[in-house]
Parts: C-alpha cells; sequence; structure tokens
C-alpha cells in the first residue's frame, strides 16, 4: 500500500510535524511497507467480532466532587518556556482589529 | 566497616545486613555509586545520578533505624526509567522535548517506594518516550548491552536492566507497552515483571499507549521483584484504570507454593518458526525438567502472527494521541515562530526524535478520516481475538511458558535502519499487553556466545502471583547467578 508525498504531507499538517522534503520522502517509504505490512489484519473475518479499547473492563470509577488543593504551583510554572507573572506567554493567536 | 560485594547482594540478603549493623546505608549506597563510576562509562544506562541526595537519604535511613524504624525499603538503593517522575528530578523520557523538565511532583509508585525508606540513585535511559526495542532511540545516548558492550540492552527500558544487571542498584522500576521490561530484562540476565494492566498505578508515569502501558519492577532474583511488586500494587483513585481489588501477599504466596505441581501451556505458534536454536533448545532442556514435577501441555494461541500488526497500529494511535500534549505550550521545548502553528510544528519538529515522529504519523494516518476503520477500529477487533486465545488457554492451564525474543541480544546498529524489523523482534511479549495479563522474563541460561536467555510466564488477569511463583520454583531448578562480564572485569 504506497502513500504518497502529499499523503505524508497533510498527515504531517494534522500531527503538527514538519519534514524536510527528503525526510517526508523516507516518510512515505518507510510508512509505506509498514501498512503494508498490518494488511495481514485485513485476512480475518471481524464482522462479529465487538472491539477492545481496555484490557481490562473496570466500571468508571465515580467520586465526590470535592476540591483539592496542589500545592506546587511554582514548580509546574517553573516547567513553562515563557512567564509573565503566574501566567504562560504564548505567540498572538488572535488578529488586531 | 565490611567491605560490599555487590554481586553477592539481594534486597532481601542487604535488608539483613542492615538489620543487623553489618553495613550501613551510607555504606551501600557509596558503595554504588562507586560501581556505577567504574561500570556506568561503559554501560551508559543512567542519564542523570542523584548521588548527593541519595548519600543524605541514606544518613537518614540509617538513622531511622537506629531508631527502630522499619520499611519495607529502608536504605536500598534503586533506580528508576526517566518517564515516571521524581518531584525535583529531571524526567526528560530521553527525549530533546522535555530535556529540561523538572517533575513537580512524586508518581505514585515513587510515593509508596518513598514511604518504605527506598533511596533513588539515578534515572535510567530508555528509547525516546518508551518507543524502541533497543534503547538506541534515546535521544541522548545508547544504553550497552553489559554482557556485550558491541550488543544492545534490550528496550524500552534498556537502562534500568542494565543498572541491576550490572549491580548500579539493587532494583529499578520500568514501564512495558509492548515487552519494555521483559525484553530487555531477557536481554541482560534480570527478571523483569511486567503487572497485570491495572495491578499498579501509572499515575505519573508519563503516558506512551495508555491502554497498554504498565509499571514493573526489575530485581536480580524473583524474590526482590516480588516484594517491588508488593510495594507498588493497588488501587490508586488517581489513575482511574487501577483495579480497586485486594493485593496478595506475593512473598508469602511464593514461599507456600515452592513445591505446588502447575498446569502449564506450551503455544504451539511461540515454537514454530524462525526462533534461534540455542534459545529452543535452553528452553525445551528447562522443560524437560519440568515435566517431572508439572503437568505440561501444548496449547494454541492461533492469533498469534496478528499481535504486531495489531500493537503498532494501537500503540501509535494511543501515542499520537498522547504526544499531542508537547506543544511548546505550559512545558518542554518551545521553537521561536511567528505563530501559533509554526510554534507547534517547530517545537515538535525538532524536539522529537525520528522513531517518535514515525509512530505519531503512523496513529494519526490509523485514526484519520477514511482509515479509522481499515486501521484502528479492525486493530481494536482482533485486540479481541488476541484476548480470547489466552482467556481460552487459561481454561486448560494455569500458566503459559514461552521465549521472551526470537534472538539473544543483537549488535547496535542491527536493526536500527529497519524499523520493521525492530518490531518484529518484540513478536512474543506483545501479545500480553494486547490481552492485559501479566508476564515475566525469568534468565534461565547462557547461549555459546555468553549471552543471557529469558523465559517467559504467562498468567490469567490479576493472577501476578501465580506467575511469580512458578519463576521462583524455575529460579531454584537453573540455579544461577547471572553477573555479566563488565562486572566480573572491573
Amino acid at each position: 500500500m504506497a502513500i504518497s508525498l502529499e499523503e505524508v504531507l497533510k498527515i504531517a499538517h494534522l500531527c503538527r510535524l514538519e519534514f524536510a522534503e527528503e525526510e517526508a520522502k523516507k516518510f512515505s517509504e518507510e510508512l509505506s511497507n509498514i501498512l503494508d505490512y498490518f494488511k495481514k489484519l485485513q485476512t480475518l473475518d471481524t464482522k462479529e467480532i465487538p472491539p477492545t479499547f481496555h484490557a481490562v473492563k473496570l466500571k468508571t470509577p465515580f467520586r465526590e466532587d470535592e476540591v483539592q488543593s496542589f500545592l506546587d504551583i511554582d514548580d509546574i510554572l517553573k516547567n513553562a518556556p515563557e512567564l509573565k507573572e503566574n501566567m504562560i506567554v504564548v505567540p498572538k493567536v488572535v488578529k488586531a482589529p | 566497616m565490611a567491605s560490599i560485594d555487590l554481586t553477592e547482594l539481594t534486597i532481601t540478603k542487604t535488608l539483613t545486613l542492615l538489620e543487623e549493623r553489618k553495613i550501613s546505608s551510607v555504606e551501600l549506597v557509596e558503595e554504588t555509586f562507586r560501581q556505577i563510576k567504574k561500570v556506568d562509562p561503559k554501560v551508559k544506562a543512567f542519564l542523570h545520578l542523584n548521588e548527593e541526595k541519595a548519600i543524605e537519604e541514606a544518613k537518614k535511613a540509617d538513622e531511622l533505624r537506629e531508631k527502630g524504624v522499619k520499611g519495607r525499603l529502608l536504605g536500598i538503593p534503586i533506580s528508576i526509567k526517566d518517564n515516571i517522575c521524581i518531584k525535583g528530578l529531571p524526567t526528560t523520557c530521553a527525549s530533546k522535548i522535555l530535556e529540561n523538565f523538572i517533575a513537580p511532583y512524586d508518581a505514585t509508585v515513587i510515593k509508596k517506594l518513598k514511604a518504605e525508606g527506598a533511596i533513588f540513585i539515578g534515572k535510567t535511559n530508555l528509547d525516546e518516550f518508551a518507543m524502541g526495542s533497543s534503547t538506541e532511540n534515546s535521544a541522548f545516548f545508547p544504553t550497552h548491552n553489559p554482557w556485550d558492550l558491541e550488543r544492545v540492552p534490550g528496550g524500552s527500558s534498556g537502562g534500568s536492566a542494565a543498572a541491576v544487571a550490572s549491580r548500579m542498584g539493587l532494583g529499578s522500576l520500568g514501564s512495558d507497552t509492548g515487552g519494555s521490561i521483559r525484553q530487555p530484562a531477557a536481554f541482560c540476565g534480570v527478571v523483569g515483571f511486567k503487572p497485570t494492566y491495572g495491578r499498579v498505578s501509572r499515575f505519573g508515569l508519563v503516558a506512551f499507549a495508555s491502554s497498554l502501558d504498565q509499571i514493573g519492577p526489575f530485581g536480580v532474583n524473583v524474590e526482590d521483584t516480588a516484594l517491588l511488586l508488593q510495594i507498588i500494587s493497588g488501587h490508586d483513585p488517581k489513575d482511574s484504570t487501577s483495579a480497586p481489588f485486594e493485593v496478595p501477599d506475593y512473598i508469602e504466596f511464593i514461599k507456600d507454593n515452592e513445591k505446588t505441581s502447575y498446569k502449564i501451556g506450551l503455544p504451539k505458534e511461540y515454537f514454530e518458526g524462525s526462533t534461534d536454536k540455542e534459545i529452543t533448545q535452553i528452553i525445551e532442556n528447562l522443560i524437560n525438567k519440568l515435566k517431572k514435577k508439572h503437568t505440561i501441555k501444548e496449547i494454541s494461541l492461533p492469533h498469534t502472527e496478528y499481535a504486531v500488526a495489531t500493537y503498532y497500529i494501537i500503540a501509535p494511535a494511543e501515542a499520537s494521541s498522547n504526544l499531542a500534549r508537547y506543544d511548546g505550550v505550559k512545558y518542554g521545548f518551545r521553537a521561536e515562530a511567528k505563530n501559533l502553528i509554526e510554534m507547534y510544528k517547530k517545537s515538535r519538529a525538532f524536539g522529537f526524535g525520528k522513531e517518535v515522529k514515525r509512530r505519531i504519523m503512523l496513529g494519526t494516518y490509523a485514526l484519520s478520516a477514511g482509515y479509522y476503520d481499515a486501521f484502528y477500529l479492525k486493530a481494536s477487533k482482533v485486540r479481541t481475538l488476541i484476548t480470547q486465545d489466552f482467556l481460552k488457554a487459561f481454561k486448560e492451564v494455569d500458566l503459559i511458558l514461552t521465549p521472551v525474543t526470537p534472538t539473544p541480544p543483537f549488535k547496535i546498529g542491527e536493526k536500527i535502519s529497519d524499523p520493521l524489523q525492530m518490531y518484529l523482534s518484540d513478536i512474543f511479549t506483545i501479545p500480553v499487553n494486547l490481552a492485559g495479563v501479566p508476564g515475566i522474563s525469568l534468565p534461565i541460561g547462557l547461549t555459546s556466545n555468553n549471552l543471557p536467555i529469558g523465559l517467559q510466564i504467562i498468567g490469567p488477569h490479576f493472577k501476578d502471583e501465580l506467575v511469580l511463583s512458578l519463576a521462583y520454583q524455575i529460579e531454584k531448578e537453573v540455579n544461577t547467578k547471572f553477573i555479566p562480564p563488565v562486572v566480573k572485569n572491573s
């Protein structure tokens, strides 16, 4: 199953990655090989088989909606790339009017 | 002061020595760091060392012991894979994107180990974000196999396995998504255990594939591994996939069942095909010995051959979602950029390594419109078939024995350029994660090239104690101490 260069670039955009053209070409080759291997699964009839999304079936656990304090706020903020007071700075996302 | 021979130590033996005041925790931790300075320049198991703090903690442990305080790991030095958070220490996942990340809290397993007095000597190397089978995908450097420095230690928890094998710490924690504890344990000649999915809290483990990831212990023997598992197991309200079930006393169970005979299944799919002849031979010899005590029968896990394809759709799909959080906004590497979307793309393109990008791309593709049914949904259905294989088998037998890997440890560089070949090296460990059952890797012999060989024991859901029990029996039968040359020659 071939996956085209154009498709590679489209997927890259969906997952917010970017590649130089050489790299993208290599990826299209490698991904095609791996997808070919996946074709194996198509030989199995799974029409009547339900999917498994969790290895162990547990009920969703409910708990009281209680506020708990978290004391390590400074430690979390220390990992931010750019801070202004206690706020994380990001590039502007809205256009000036 | 008694001199300490690290190759003679296990956690349980050391606790007795500490209790009898034959050694102190400070002496032990200092000796461990002498060992690290001697051996780790060759093996390169550690990404960060925690020497100063570890010695401080050892002093405290000795003081507490004098006061009569007990802890099941009081004063015991262990290492932790660098995708598990210890507050105040780096957690890099061997990725450039988290190179400067300092964990702001303790993982639940770390809290539990701290409560028993464990001392953390450092964070161990891994394949970036635990994606790989050789530790070559670390963004910083590869780890070397202590049995042959030109070979890989396995992965992704290669640093943890190599550290324990090299006696740099008495135990370690790793994570296992498709074999990442068991395969490196086999390659390095130590015991590695992947518990039942849900047995151990994943809170504070950096997520790779959430329906498959499980934290588990490494030890030099089964008893140490069981002790570590005992401490880290149990329900945690912070991980809603952790199971609200009682945890049995593993040590008591394995000692009470030293003579119990089990019904053991050998899945024919794991013994046909291209598995290395020496591995097959060593396992067959062992099985012949086991026949005297246990009932051994051939079984079938008919969907085994579909497991690798299933896994390499489901794990990347979950990874592509989990790793969306690395966007350069709140933490991690941020690239200079003109606008937000460019910042995302440049941060991720620079911060992630090749294999991580490959899996994000694969996963995104498998989940994207038009391909979801053919790939992700199909794989999730085949996962049901693979799980049913195990459920059926466990109606006939108590436990299943298989090889851990189809080959002994391979050379550094041998498979890195062919991702599919690398993926296929996990063929015997992956089905266990897909089904969520527990599995152990136990060293049972050496090849003619002096490379360790592991045996995998698989048990039913939440019967982790059965797996440990048979492993404990087989360990006595094998009766070998696996000390790698890098330790003997140092």
